[in-house]
């Protein structure tokens, strides 16, 4: 089962990540060999195992759900590569 | 080649032999002396440490010693200091600066330690060789020709060069102890939950730890008890109590059971590596601990469940990285042409192909197949572990396959690289603590590391183990 160009195309959109068509080809065959591996996982028979999504049985720090203050809005702003001094700016979004 | 031990510093401070300034003074000389050719240290704090440093002198003065008074410290450039560049060794962050300071680090500051600079590491914690940093690669003191490994080689190498006392990196999938076990140094990846991840740069936050890398055990441990412990703005950090200083010189191993997993030791391991492990089972045997065989069927698995759980969460946390709040921008003519050529800019190949097989295996039609099996097989590891540990203490393993690899070896080959964290990554997929440990050095002058694994948060027990392999292997 390899993976076709157009369907590494369509993930890259997913990803918003762009390639050139030498790139995509080169990374089509870098996932297929990738995913090649990890199908090995298909010989283990899992249909009575329940999902794991943490490791621990018991976890949580809790705290109380209060406001606190964190960062200014100008700090929050300080890496922004474009603002106008009070929001983030981008790009028109409508055309 | 033998670095610093803090150890060593402290009973000099409190003899009256050294001071901070003087210790934090001659780290800075190595470092401007060998740093040229390691590229251990991304960038080197030298006035802000001297101050510290003379600060905490003038506590000295009045007999005031803190738990890690003098403490020189590389931080890995994935954990964020307030108003400090953070780069994560990628062009995408290169000009980030962190808005706060992470748990970790606040806690080391509080306890007298001074943070010397930011180390090198693949970009976003994701390789192991070190040589995917936007920075460049860094060398392997033991051979400059040859990987630290990654994902945290600056701290490894920093560590084993005498160039700070102690270092703090990250462990996702192997990531402080293959360089540890590369570096001839000592590299403790904790329970997950252990230490708060708050100021940590996610990459897999399933998976991901902060642990520290010392010349010697103690001093591993001595970082661990400060940076360890419960924190409100982590909610899956855990409120155990961390180890206590146990002195395990020259006691009995006695009672103690050793599981070796015959997984561990198959075909493809190096033999000078085998004959560590075997070396190390022997001493243990000789101290009066019980060594046995055990099987952790699952490890064969590790690899692929691993690849498919942290890029899967990987390609979820580097979707921040839009070009819009922080990082590389690159300018374009709608918003999405805009994220596109600022992600596709920002990001190396190593990141972008992770983050290319995590959306892969998170996109409709494939989250059963890839991502829910491999959640599943992350149980079957798991189950694995708590059966072992039901027959033994600990667990006594390699840390790597092979020593230290060449510069560019495996650097066209993503699945080679991969496979170079086969003993790692399942104490990861179990959040379990596992510990490397220095002990030989094969007929290239390589160190040679061991690995010691545990039960969920009883660091305790590599504590113990470890530092008697340590008495052993100092002999």
């Amino acid at each position: 089962m390899a993976i076709s160009i157009e369907e590494v195309t369509r993930v890259a959109e997913l990803a918003r990540l762009r390639f050139s068509e030498e790139e995509l080809r080169r990374m089509a065959g870098e996932l297929e060999k990738i995913l090649e591996y990890v199908r090995k996982l298909e010989e283990i028979d899992t249909s009575d195992v329940v999902p794991m999504t943490h490791v621990h049985d018991d976890f949580g720090t809790l705290r109380e759900d209060r406001v606190e203050p964190r960062i200014s809005r100008d700090e929050a702003l300080s890496n922004a590569p474009d603002t106008d001094g009070k929001f983030f700016r981008v790009p028109k979004v409508i055309e | 080649m033998h670095g610093a031990t803090y150890a060593e510093a402290r009973c000099a401070l409190e003899n009256g032999e050294t001071s901070c300034e003087a210790l934090v003074s001659s780290f800075l000389d190595r470092i401007e002396k060998k740093n040229p050719e390691l590229n251990a240290f991304l960038r080197v704090d030298a006035e802000a440490s001297l101050d510290r440093a003379r600060t905490l002198d003038e506590e000295r003065a009045h007999g005031n010693y803190r738990e890690l008074t003098g403490m020189v410290v590389g931080v890995k450039d994935v954990i964020c200091r307030k108003d400090h560049l953070l780069t994560c060794g990628s062009r995408m962050l290169s000009e980030f600066k962190s808005l706060y300071t992470a748990t970790a680090i606040e806690r080391l500051e509080q306890a007298g330690a001074i943070m010397i600079g930011a180390t090198n590491c693949d970009e976003f914690a994701m390789g192991s060789s070190n040589e995917l940093s936007h920075f460049g690669p860094v060398a392997n003191p033991h051979d400059p020709s040859r990987v630290p490994g990654g994902s945290s080689g600056g701290s490894a190498a920093a560590v084993a060069s005498g160039l700070c006392h102690t270092a703090l990196g990250t462990d996702t999938g192997g990531s402080i102890r293959q360089p540890a076990a590369f570096c001839g140094v000592v590299g403790l990846k904790p329970t997950y939950g252990r230490v708060s991840r708050y100021g940590l740069v996610a990459y897999a936050s399933s998976f991901d730890c902060i642990g520290p890398f010392a010349n010697g055990i103690k001093d591993a441990f001595r970082v661990l008890r400060v940076i360890s412990g419960a924190d409100p703005r982590d909610a899956t950090s855990a409120n155990a109590e961390p180890p206590k200083d146990s002195d395990p010189d020259g006691s009995s191993l006695s009672g103690l059971r050793v599981g070796l997993p015959q997984e561990f030791l198959d075909e493809g391991l190096d033999e000078n590596i085998r004959g560590a492990v075997t070396q190390t089972a022997n001493t243990l045997q000789s101290m009066g601990a019980e060594v046995i065989d055990v099987s952790l069927p699952m490890t064969e698995y590790g690899i692929a469940a691993y690849y498919v759980l942290v890029t899967a969460e990987a390609s979820s946390n580097l979707a921040r990285y839009d070009g819009v709040r922080y990082g590389f921008r690159a300018e374009a003519a709608s918003l999405r042409e805009m994220y596109e050529a600022s992600r596709s800019g920002g990001f190396g190949a190593e990141v972008k192909r992770r983050i290319m097989l995590g959306t892969y295996v998170l996109s409709a039609g494939y989250y059963e197949s890839y991502y829910e099996r491999a959640q599943r097989v992350r149980r079957l590891i798991w189950n694995d572990f708590d059966q072992a540990f039901s027959k033994v203490d600990v667990l006594l393993t390699p840390t790597t396959p092979t020593t230290a690899f060449k510069l560019g070896e495996k650097m066209d080959d993503p699945l080679q690289m991969y496979l170079s964290d086969v003993y790692t990554v399942t104490a990861n997929l179990a959040g379990i603590p596992a510990i490397s440990i220095p002990t030989r050095t094969d007929k290239a002058g390589l160190p040679v590391g061991i690995q010691l694994l545990a039960p969920a948060f009883e660091e305790g027990r590599l504590l113990r183990v470890g530092g008697a392999i340590e008495n052993a292997t100092s002999d």
